[in-house]
C-alpha cells in the first residue's frame, strides 16, 4: 500500500496531493532558507498564525455576500490578505517601538490566533457554517479534498516555487550583507518584502495541506538540515529543496496509504527524521564527525606529549598514551622506547627547539601564530627558512648520565 | 447582574482566568526582557504531546500524570533547544522551530493515531480550551463563598492556578534581586557570584510549570498571549522594572475579565444569540493592549 502510494498509484486525487506536496516542501525549503540564513526564521510563526482570522472572515464574508464559504481561493485570499497585515503589524511593533522581533513575534501571532479562534466559534455559531469545516486549516486535511482545489495548490506550489528561483540572486545577497547590497544601489527593504511575499505564498498554499501550525515547520527544518552539510548557499537551498520536497513527497503518500494518519504531521515527522540524521552523520558539522575529530585530535596530543617526554627521559605514566605509543611499536610494554620510538622522539623535540626559536623572534610573527603544539614545522615553514632557524639552535649538548 | 447567576456561571471562569494571566505575565517580564519571549510559545506546543503520552501511558484522563507529562514534556524541548544550539551550532530561533514543531506534530499523531474518542482529548481543545465550561453549578450566590458545602464543589482548576500563581509569585519574590541583576547584565551577575546558568533554567522552569497548570484549564493560546502581551504593553509604559511588572499584572487582570465579559455578553449585545470563545477573545483584548500602548505608551520608543 505505502509502495502504491510513493509510485503514484493510489489515483488522482491522493497523486495530486502527493505532488503538490513535494512542489509545497520544495518551495518551502528554499524560501525558508533565505529566512534562515537571515535570522529570521520564527517570523514565519508569526505569519502563520495570523492567517486563521483571515480565513475565518473570508468565510463569514462569503457566506453574507450569499456565497457557499468554502471556496478554497476565496479562503486562502483572506488568509493571505490577514497574513499580510500580521506582518505589518510585527515590523511595525520592530520598527516603531522598543519592543524586539521575538516579543513582537509572540504579541502577532497570539493575538492574531487569539482572534482568530474567537471568529471561528462564531462561525460554529452560525446557521451554515457547523459544516464549514475550517478547522482543518489548523493542522491540514487531504481527505475530503476536491479535485479542483488540490490542481489549485499544485499550482500555486509551482508558481511559488518558480518565484523563488527568479528572484534566488538578489536574497541570497541580502541574506549574508545587506549593507554591500544597500551600498550596490539595491533596494533591500523591497527585497525583504519579497522574501516575506514568498514565505507568505508558502504558508497561505500549505495551509490546506499541512495547516497553519505546522508549516512553519516546513519553512525552518529543510534549510536546518541542509545546513549541516554545507557551507555553500547554492548547496543549501539545494539540499532545503531536496529535504522539503523528500518530507512533501514521502509523508503525503504516507498519510494516503495509511488510514487515520494525518497528513500535516506526517509530513514534518518525516522532515524531523531526515533532521535528526543530518544533525548526527553529515561530515564536518554532525555530532559524529565532531566526536572523531576531537578523538583524533586528542591522540594527537597524546602521542606528542609521549614523544617528548620519552626525548627528555622521562617515564610515561598516562594510560591512553602508553596504549597509543605501544600501538604504534613507539614504546615496548615496559615503557621503554624502542629504536624507532626514539627517533621519533628526537624528531618531535627537534620541531619543539625549532618552535622555540620562531616564537621567540618577531620576522616570524605569523608563522609563530599558528604554534599549538602539534603541527610540524614543515607544514607552515619553507625548508629555507628552517634552514635559517635550524642555524640559530643552540649547540647540541652531551648529555651525561 | 444578580449574584445568583453570577457567582455560579461567571465568577469562577473569571477568577481562574485573572490567575493564568497573572502567573504566566509574571515570568513573561523577565523572558521578554531576556530576549527569550518565545520560550512560551515553544513550551505552550510541546505541552500536547506531553499529555498525549501521559494519557497513553496510564489510559486514564486524570490531572496528575497529564501534568507531570506536559511539564516533562517542557524539561524535553528545553533541553532539546539547548542540544540542537550547541551541538549543531543553529542559531536559537531556528532551534526552538525545529523543536516545538517535531514534538507538536509528533503529539498530533499520537493523538489521531490512539483511541481517544472516549475521552475529551483533542487539539481544539488543547489549544483553545474550555474556559465557560469550567461553571460552579452548587453555589447559589454571593452567600455560597462562606458554605463549606459548596465549596467542596468549587471546580478543582480555580485551587490549582491559584496554587500555580502562588508559586511563581513566591519564584519571583523570592530571587528578585538575582533575577534583576541578571536579567539586565548577566557579566556583572556572574562576577558577583550568582549561578546565572541554573537561574536562567529555573526561570524557564517555572514559567512551564506556570504553563501547564494554565493549559489544562484554558487551553495553549491564552498562555502564549499571556506570556508576551501583558508584558510586552507594560514594557512599553515605563523604564523600571518594579513599574514594569505592576502594569503587566494590570494589563493582564483586564485583559481577562474584559475578554470574558466581552466573550460571554458582547455578542448578546451586538445581537447575536451565542457567545464566543473567552480564550480567543482575552488574547484579543491583550492584544488591543499592546497596540494602545504602541501607539500612547509613554516610554513606547
Amino acid at each position: 500500500m505505502i509502495w502504491e502510494a510513493l509510485t503514484l498509484g493510489l489515483g488522482y486525487n491522493a497523486t495530486l496531493v502527493t505532488l503538490g506536496a513535494a512542489i509545497l516542501g520544495i518551495a518551502a525549503g528554499v524560501g525558508g532558507s533565505f529566512l534562515f540564513l537571515r535570522k529570521r526564521a520564527l517570523v514565519s510563526d508569526a505569519i502563520s498564525h495570523a492567517t486563521l482570522p483571515g480565513v475565518g472572515l473570508a468565510f463569514v464574508v462569503m457566506v453574507a455576500l450569499g456565497g457557499d464559504g468554502r471556496n478554497l481561493v476565496g479562503l486562502l485570499a483572506g488568509g493571505a490578505v490577514s497574513a499580510a497585515i500580521g506582518l505589518l503589524c510585527v515590523n511595525w511593533l520592530t520598527t516603531r517601538t522598543r519592543l524586539a522581533e521575538d516579543a513582537a513575534i509572540g504579541a502577532v501571532l497570539s493575538v492574531f490566533f487569539g482572534f482568530g479562534v474567537v471568529v471561528l466559534t462564531y462561525i460554529q455559531t452560525m446557521s451554515s457554517g457547523r459544516q464549514a469545516g475550517l478547522e482543518g486549516f489548523l493542522l491540514g486535511s487531504t481527505a475530503g479534498m476536491l479535485q479542483s482545489d488540490a490542481l489549485v495548490l499544485a499550482l500555486a506550489a509551482a508558481l511559488t516555487l518558480a518565484l523563488v528561483l527568479i528572484l534566488r540572486r538578489p536574497l541570497t545577497l541580502v541574506a549574508f550583507d545587506p549593507d554591500f547590497a544597500r551600498a550596490t544601489g539595491r533596494d533591500v527593504n523591497r527585497i525583504d518584502l519579497a522574501m516575506m511575499g514568498i514565505v507568505m505564498a508558502v504558508t497561505v498554499v500549505g495551509l490546506k495541506i499541512v495547516g497553519l501550525i505546522l508549516i512553519v515547520a516546513l519553512l525552518i527544518i529543510p534549510p536546518v538540515t541542509a545546513r549541516f552539510w554545507t557551507e555553500r548557499v547554492d548547496r543549501v537551498l539545494l539540499g532545503a529543496g531536496i529535504v522539503g520536497g523528500l518530507s512533501g513527497y514521502i509523508g503525503a503518500a504516507i498519510s494516503a496509504a495509511v488510514p487515520d494518519v494525518p497528513t500535516g504531521p506526517i509530513i514534518v515527522l518525516v522532515g524531523a527524521a531526515l533532521f535528526l540524521i543530518s544533525m548526527m552523520c553529515a561530515p564536518g558539522r554532525g555530532v559524529l564527525s565532531s566526536v572523531l575529530q576531537h578523538r583524533q585530535y586528542q591522540r594527537r596530543v597524546h602521542l606528542r606529549q609521549g614523544l617528548l617526554a620519552l626525548a627528555q627521559g622521562q617515564p610515561i605514566y598516562e594510560r591512553l598514551t602508553r596504549r597509543l605509543m605501544e600501538q604504534r611499536g613507539l614504546i615496548r610494554g615496559d615503557g621503554v622506547a624502542t629504536e624507532e620510538g626514539r627517533a621519533h622522539a628526537a624528531r618531535a623535540l627537534l620541531d619543539e627547539a625549532r618552535w622555540h626559536v620562531v616564537r621567540n623572534d618577531q620576522a616570524y610573527a605569523a608563522a609563530a601564530q599558528r604554534y599549538d603544539g602539534l603541527t610540524e614545522m614543515q607544514k607552515v615553514l619553507t625548508p629555507d627558512q628552517i634552514r635559517d632557524i635550524d642555524a640559530r639552535l643552540p649547540a647540541p649538548q652531551v648529555m651525561m648520565p | 447582574m444578580s449574584g445568583s447567576e453570577f457567582v455560579p456561571l461567571s465568577l469562577v471562569p473569571m477568577l481562574i482566568g485573572v490567575c493564568v494571566a497573572v502567573a504566566c505575565a509574571l515570568p513573561g517580564n523577565f523572558l521578554l526582557l531576556r530576549r527569550q519571549a518565545l520560550i512560551g510559545d515553544a513550551i505552550s506546543h510541546v505541552v500536547l504531546p506531553g499529555i498525549v503520552v501521559a494519557f497513553l501511558l496510564t489510559g486514564i484522563v486524570a490531572s496528575l500524570p497529564m501534568l507531570l507529562g506536559a511539564a516533562g514534556a517542557a524539561l524535553v524541548a528545553v533541553a532539546a533547544i539547548e542540544a540542537i544550539r550547541r551541538l549543531g551550532k543553529i542559531e536559537p530561533g531556528a532551534a526552538m522551530g525545529v523543536v516545538f514543531t517535531t514534538m507538536f506534530a509528533g503529539g498530533v499523531l499520537l493523538l489521531e493515531m490512539s483511541d481517544t474518542s472516549a475521552v475529551h482529548l483533542d487539539v481544539e481543545h488543547a489549544l483553545y480550551g474550555n474556559l465557560e465550561s469550567l461553571i460552579w453549578l452548587d453555589a447559589t450566590g454571593w452567600s455560597s463563598l462562606w458554605d463549606p458545602q459548596a465549596l467542596a464543589y468549587l471546580p478543582v482548576e480555580l485551587p490549582r492556578m491559584a496554587g500555580a500563581l502562588g508559586l511563581v509569585a513566591l519564584f519571583i519574590a523570592v530571587f528578585w534581586r538575582p533575577l534583576k541583576i541578571s536579567t539586565f547584565d548577566e557579566g556583572f551577575a556572574r562576577t558577583m557570584g550568582m549561578q546565572t546558568g541554573p537561574l536562567g533554567l529555573a526561570l524557564v522552569v517555572v514559567a512551564a510549570i506556570a504553563a501547564v497548570a494554565a493549559f489544562d484549564a484554558v487551553g495553549s493560546i491564552i498562555v502564549i498571549a499571556m506570556f508576551i502581551c501583558p508584558p510586552a504593553a507594560a514594557r512599553l509604559m515605563t523604564n523600571r522594572l518594579e513599574t514594569q511588572v505592576a502594569w503587566s499584572v494590570v494589563f493582564a487582570t483586564v485583559a481577562a475579565v474584559a475578554g470574558y465579559v466581552l466573550a460571554g455578553y458582547g455578542p448578546l449585545w451586538l445581537g447575536a444569540a451565542d457567545s464566543v470563545s473567552a480564550a480567543g477573545m482575552i488574547a484579543t483584548v491583550s492584544g488591543v493592549l499592546v497596540a494602545g500602548a504602541a501607539l500612547m505608551g509613554p516610554a513606547r520608543r
